[in-house]
């Protein structure tokens, strides 16, 4: 049985204007747009939701769950984000929204952040210990985990095996009630209060293949109205549990770098940026850079399609969480490194790669369709105008090729044709009326 | 028939911004048609590193990717000052770079060595005063 993939958006055909704004931003060139309405190339999409943030219908959608379904669970656990932290008013301290998630129906809230912290120290425990390939690559932002997987397969050994702050948490928080209610895995709903969509496909088709301790997602910005009525109601604010740890610098860009102490570390952010550095490292640079920390969205998680704050603002506010309540370690450093040492933040299995299809598995076929390509490009304008519905005159190729489209399509091509047929059509007129002139004028003679 | 897919990219000397082009290109050639990821890596560095030697020491060069069934050649010929020693250069850490070159990051004396590494087969002729010509062969099998 084919296993059904799932990418982290749904493209609603009837709201969908064909404007082509998503096709042209979409990093992978997934996206066509045919008979005016938008369509999704599965095995391209990396998730990153580019194409979400950039829809002016709302025609395209997030994958979350919806509160419904966690209904089947006896017992609900939300997990923020950290960047969570970041969306509400200065004076909010993140154990109060922690309150607030169990007003509007969790029956506990579990804070990440100190797993990022514990997962920082286990990293830079991986770096001190382990010779192999470098620069490594950090994991955590499912978009760039996918993009290695289809565009980079060659890297996949770059990547630190060290299982993610989110997994940790859920883990941990799960273990923790099934001893203290006495409630089976099952019983138990972990639900990731999400920046961004990518997390979703982390949990439906984890990269490695096993199974998630998380059983859902909801967006930020869903639960915000709620969370904004529930601060209110809050009246132990004083004695809220204190959320603290260099783990809260996490979702912005140079926070997970800023909790090592490796030096030769970089941090960036943006996909183009990203897919430039990954490039780099499959041509051999960068051999001197230990980790790189890699996230999709420009700012990092504070950055993520599905937040409300204003990300620039919200990366400040994070830098002020961290001053104020970062310099506190949340655990014990040693007791970390004990755990580390009984391989608790180890991930399991391998990351397969799904490398993008090649034009033929039969290479000899796949030159010559390859060649065939080439011809269809040199023909083409290369303008990458879009009107044919794919990206640019080079994917259009491509799709030629694949038979999904025919060169007619190419309205700069039909033009041409056109002239030239009209051209002939022009000049035959005109012999023929040269003919007649001249023999009409023959008869007057 | 011919069986065999050739494309062939132009670089200019000196032109630092936009090294690296030729090389991505080529990667993408090769995975679309199904070559095997260890093997595109093995040609991404040879490359790579013969276009930075364009771009630091030639005037300019056509650098051109031929695919066969069975293997893929690399074939690098510039206009150029030409290589006085070849032995030498051919030695790991040689390098005749300038200091700005090296702040760069480039010039550690790997580039040749590197790309002889990563071949099957090298081969390098140069005449003084007119060029360099690398052939790089990669097999498929």
């Amino acid at each position: 049985m084919m296993e059904e993939e799932f990418r982290s958006i749904r493209i609603e055909k009837e709201i969908c204007h064909g404007c082509m704004s998503c096709m042209r931003i979409c990093p992978t060139h997934a996206i066509r747009v045919h008979s005016n309405k938008a369509s999704l190339i599965k095995e391209l999409c990396i998730d990153c939701g580019e194409c979400v943030r950039t829809c002016e219908y709302k025609a395209i959608l997030p994958l979350t769950s919806s509160f419904s379904e966690f209904s089947k669970f006896k017992y609900t656990i939300a997990l923020p984000s950290p960047v969570f932290y970041s969306q509400f008013g200065k004076e909010i301290q993140p154990g109060i929204l922690l309150e607030a998630l169990k007003k509007i129906g969790f029956d506990d809230a579990y804070d990440v952040a100190c797993s990022s912290e514990a997962v920082s120290i286990a990293l830079q425990e991986y770096l001190d210990s382990n010779e192999g390939p470098r620069p490594l690559i950090s994991p955590y932002c499912p978009t760039i985990l996918r993009l290695i997987q289809v565009r980079y397969p060659n890297l996949l050994e770059n990547l630190i095996p060290i299982e993610s702050p989110m997994e940790i948490a859920a883990r941990e928080a799960k273990r923790k009630k099934m001893q203290e209610l006495g409630l089976s895995e099952k019983e138990i709903g972990a639900i990731y209060i999400t920046p961004c969509p990518a997390k979703m496909i982390s949990i439906l088709s984890p990269p490695r293949k096993k199974h998630s301790f998380l059983d859902g997602t909801i967006a930020i910005s869903e639960i915000y109205p709620s969370i904004l009525q529930a601060i209110p109601q809050i009246t132990t604010k004083n004695d809220v549990k204190e959320v603290r740890g260099l783990g809260l610098g996490w979702p912005i860009v140079g926070g997970q770098v800023a909790s090592l102490k490796a030096e030769e570390c970089i941090a960036i952010g943006g996909i183009n940026d990203c897919i430039r550095i990954l490039e780099d490292i499959e041509n051999g640079k960068l051999r001197d850079i230990q980790y790189i920390e890699c996230h999709s969205c420009p700012n990092a998680c504070v950055g993520g399609s599905l937040t409300i704050e204003n990300q620039y603002i919200a990366r400040g506010k994070v830098l002020k969480i961290v001053e104020k309540y970062g310099s506190q370690p949340c655990q014990e450093r040693e007791y970390i490194r004990e755990l580390y040492r009984r391989n608790f933040f180890s991930q399991l299995g391998k990351i397969s790669a799904s490398p993008i299809k090649p034009l033929d598995d039969d290479i000899s076929k796949a030159i010559q369709k390859m060649k065939q390509k080439q011809k269809i490009l040199d023909m083409l304008p290369k303008i990458d105008c879009g009107i044919c519905g794919a990206p640019t005159c080079e994917t259009f190729a491509d799709d030629v090729i694949k038979g999904l489209t025919c060169a007619d399509e190419c309205i700069i091509l039909t033009v041409k044709k056109f002239e030239s047929m009209s051209g002939n059509l022009f000049e035959t007129a005109q012999k023929h009326s040269r003919k007649i002139k001249s023999r009409w004028e023959d008869e007057k003679k | 028939m011919d069986k065999t897919f050739t494309r062939t990219f132009t670089v200019v000397g000196n032109n630092f911004t936009d090294a690296g082009k030729v090389s991505t290109e080529i990667k993408m050639i090769l995975k679309q048609l199904g070559i095997n990821s260890t093997i595109i890596r093995r040609v991404a560095i040879a490359s790579y590193e013969s276009e930075m030697n364009v771009v630091m020491y030639a005037n300019k060069a056509d650098i051109s990717l031929i695919v066969s069934p069975t293997e893929i050649q690399i074939v690098v010929e510039d206009t150029g000052p030409g290589i006085p020693d070849i032995e030498l250069a051919m030695k790991e850490g040689f390098s005749t770079a300038t200091t700005e070159m090296r702040e760069m990051g480039f010039g550690a004396g790997m580039g040749l060595p590197n790309i002889k590494r990563n071949a099957d087969i090298f081969n390098i002729e140069s005449i003084m005063g007119k060029g360099t010509k690398l052939n790089i062969t990669v097999s498929l099998n």
